[in-house]
């Protein structure tokens, strides 16, 4: 008796068009990325990284990640928890309005940041009367990068968080423990491997965002210049190994969160099959 | 400690899931809500743990542990045992730390030294005979070690109150009798008030000092398993209880008819519908003066101490149960397909008009 589908003709098929096509796609891609950074010698490569302006870029890059990440931390696990511990009216609405950064194209989001914060902008005028400048700086590449990225640790959550239900919280709380202890030692150690899951697409994402930040951050090299930007500007000024030089440095990235992400779900699947 | 519930009622929406309730508990007593889905046992035993609030209404509800008014009380507060339906462990702590786990959360001021807790912690998992598995999680052990466990885990604040959500429910059956027995020596020896949660009518009967039956958000009754079962108030009460056998028909000169079947009764004329048990149904080879009820078995099993005996006729709406002693059923040879003739020996009516009437009748 074969399974539906397990026969070996299809089996193969399948197999090789798989291959074939992560191949085509992905791998040779990431190959080309390397092989083209590295294509005039190693010390053309690193003297493309160490400029100062790419410095510059990795520099601001790395800032932005770094701070998006506690605020959607903080984000999602407030609004998961509000959302599947809570019922109240508007609650499913607010669990589709989680989605928008997710459905609105960047570039989108990029224009609606510039109409509303920028020096002509409803709130940006103000801003500008009390000299606060948001966009075309880091604050403004912040607020994109956040919007962009805050349904993430969201989004991971919430369908954990509703299979696990609250009985646990609540017999942490019958047993005397209150909001803070309930939350430190039962909500947070069930939620840990998503937690960090949701942590590491929000830095991937953080970090390559393009389309939302070119809107708002005016590319001003050495000043408001991310990697994903500058990458561009250097592949404009006809600098193909400089920006293969940084794309090689955002694939790098990209790969270690892969590895991190990897290492995770491995953990997770040993810690399930030993506990 | 005893419990008293006083005005409490409450509406999820626009649904009323409990009406105003009063209800006491006494001390040292093991009391069981009993009643279907939807009955409003579990909103009931949540709002005495705290769970859930009561409605604010225009006359508040009231909830007393002994003299104490814990009404406005927060659960970590009300010293309480609660233990869940599914059990509720912490799924990433081990047996023993979830077992500590209330010691640990006191404030710094009451929490007993780490060996104190380690000796109380022990002690408790001894009670609960697994003190061996006290590094497991709670994903390797069975259901019923998982249970009790949890129930370790209440026990471990000595709460005054310990309130149970349909304990043995996920349970197979014969660990739940098992269960079943612990906790009640369990009750009896630490002496404290519990009230516990069920859809079981057995469980319920078996294990309560007093039983609290539950119907739509109402209490229907509240007696001893004794009195609730020979003297049900109401028909909802009699018929969740046990299996019930209904005979409808027309009541003319003390003569109940309903199709080809006949029986005395000493009853006014008019429409009746009339209740028994599997038990009080005596089964003859002949009809007798009083009764002329042709019935045919149409399946046989023999469970435990008697044998079930299905019934049918053309002028009953729905099958009879009846349940036979093992030496009468060897006596009259029954089989499937045989006709025989049915004598009520004890029934009961519960006129709609008097919802609470009860009336009982002679032994045939």
């Amino acid at each position: 008796m074969r399974r539906i589908g397990d026969a070996p003709l299809i089996r193969r098929l399948l197999i090789g068009a798989a291959l074939v096509l992560s191949a085509l796609f992905l791998l040779l891609p990431l190959v080309a990325i390397f092989a083209q950074a590295l294509s005039e010698g190693v010390m053309v490569f690193w003297a493309n990284v160490s400029n100062t302006f790419t410095l510059h870029a990795i520099g601001l890059t790395l800032m932005i990640a770094l701070l998006t990440i506690p605020v959607c931390l903080v984000f999602g696990i407030a609004l998961a928890w509000l959302v599947t511990r809570f019922s109240f009216p508007g609650r499913r609405i607010l669990q589709t309005l989680i989605d928008i950064p997710f459905a609105v194209s960047p570039v989108v989001a990029g224009l609606i940041y510039l109409l509303l914060y920028g020096r002509n902008g409803w709130i940006g005028g103000w801003l500008d009367t009390h000299d606060i400048q948001l966009m075309f700086a880091w604050p403004g590449i912040l607020m994109v990068t956040i919007f962009v990225t805050c349904p993430f640790v969201a989004r991971e959550l919430i369908p954990l968080m509703q299979a696990q239900g609250s009985r646990e919280e609540e017999a942490a709380v019958t047993l005397g423990a209150s909001g803070w202890t309930t939350f430190r030692r039962v909500t947070l150690p069930n939620i840990r491997w998503a937690l960090l899951y949701g942590v590491i697409l929000t830095n991937a994402r953080a970090v390559g965002e393009f389309g939302a930040v070119s809107v708002v951050s005016g590319a001003i090299r050495g000043k408001t210049n991310t990697l994903p930007l500058h990458l561009e500007q250097l592949y404009q000024d006809y600098n193909a190994v400089g920006a293969f030089a940084c794309a090689a440095l955002l694939a790098f990235i990209a790969l270690l969160t892969l590895a991190a992400k990897a290492g995770l779900e491995w953990r997770a699947a040993r810690r399930e099959a030993f506990a | 400690m005893s419990i008293h519930l006083h005005n409490i009622a409450k509406h999820f929406g626009n649904t009323q899931a409990l009406e105003p309730i009063n209800l006491d508990i006494h001390e040292g007593e093991l009391v069981g809500l009993l009643g279907p889905s939807g009955s409003g046992k579990t909103t009931l035993l949540r709002i005495i743990a705290g769970l859930e609030n009561a409605d604010h209404t225009a006359q508040p509800g009231k909830i007393l542990f002994g003299d104490r008014d814990v009404t406005n009380v927060h659960v970590r507060d009300r010293r309480i045992g609660f233990v869940f339906q599914h059990y509720a462990l912490f799924r990433h702590m081990s047996v023993y730390d979830n077992v500590a786990f209330g010691l640990t959360v006191l404030s710094r001021k009451r929490r007993p030294s780490s060996g104190e807790i380690r000796a109380r912690v022990f002690r408790l998992l001894e009670m609960v005979k697994l003190e061996h598995l006290a590094n497991r999680y709670p994903a390797q052990l069975s259901g019923g070690q998982q249970q009790r466990v949890s129930l370790a885990r209440a026990l471990a604040v000595e709460p005054e109150v310990l309130l149970l959500d349909e304990p043995f429910g996920a349970l197979d059956a014969k660990v739940r009798q098992e269960l079943r027995r612990w906790l009640r020596h369990l009750h009896d020896e630490l002496n404290f008030t519990s009230v516990f949660v069920t859809h079981d009518q057995e469980e319920a009967l078996e294990l309560s000092d007093r039983v609290v039956v539950m119907s739509n958000g109402r209490i229907e009754q509240i007696d001893t398993p004794d009195d609730l079962y020979r003297t049900p108030k109401n028909r909802f009460v009699f018929e969740f209880l046990g299996d019930v056998n209904h005979l409808e028909g027309k009541v003319s000169n003390g003569v109940l008819t309903c199709g080809d079947a006949y029986w005395h009764v000493d009853l006014p004329d008019g429409h009746e519908e009339l209740l028994l048990r599997p038990h009080e149904v005596r089964l003859t080879e002949q009809p007798t003066s009083e009764s002329h009820l042709p019935v045919t078995i149409t399946a046989i099993s023999p469970v435990g101490a008697e044998v079930r005996v299905e019934l049918e006729a053309d002028w009953l709406a729905q099958p009879w149960l009846a349940t036979v002693r093992h030496t009468d059923f060897e006596h009259l040879a029954l089989r499937r397909g045989q006709r025989l003739f049915a004598h009520p020996r004890h029934w009961r009516r519960f006129p709609e008009t008097e919802s609470k009437a009860t009336e009982q009748s002679r032994v045939a």
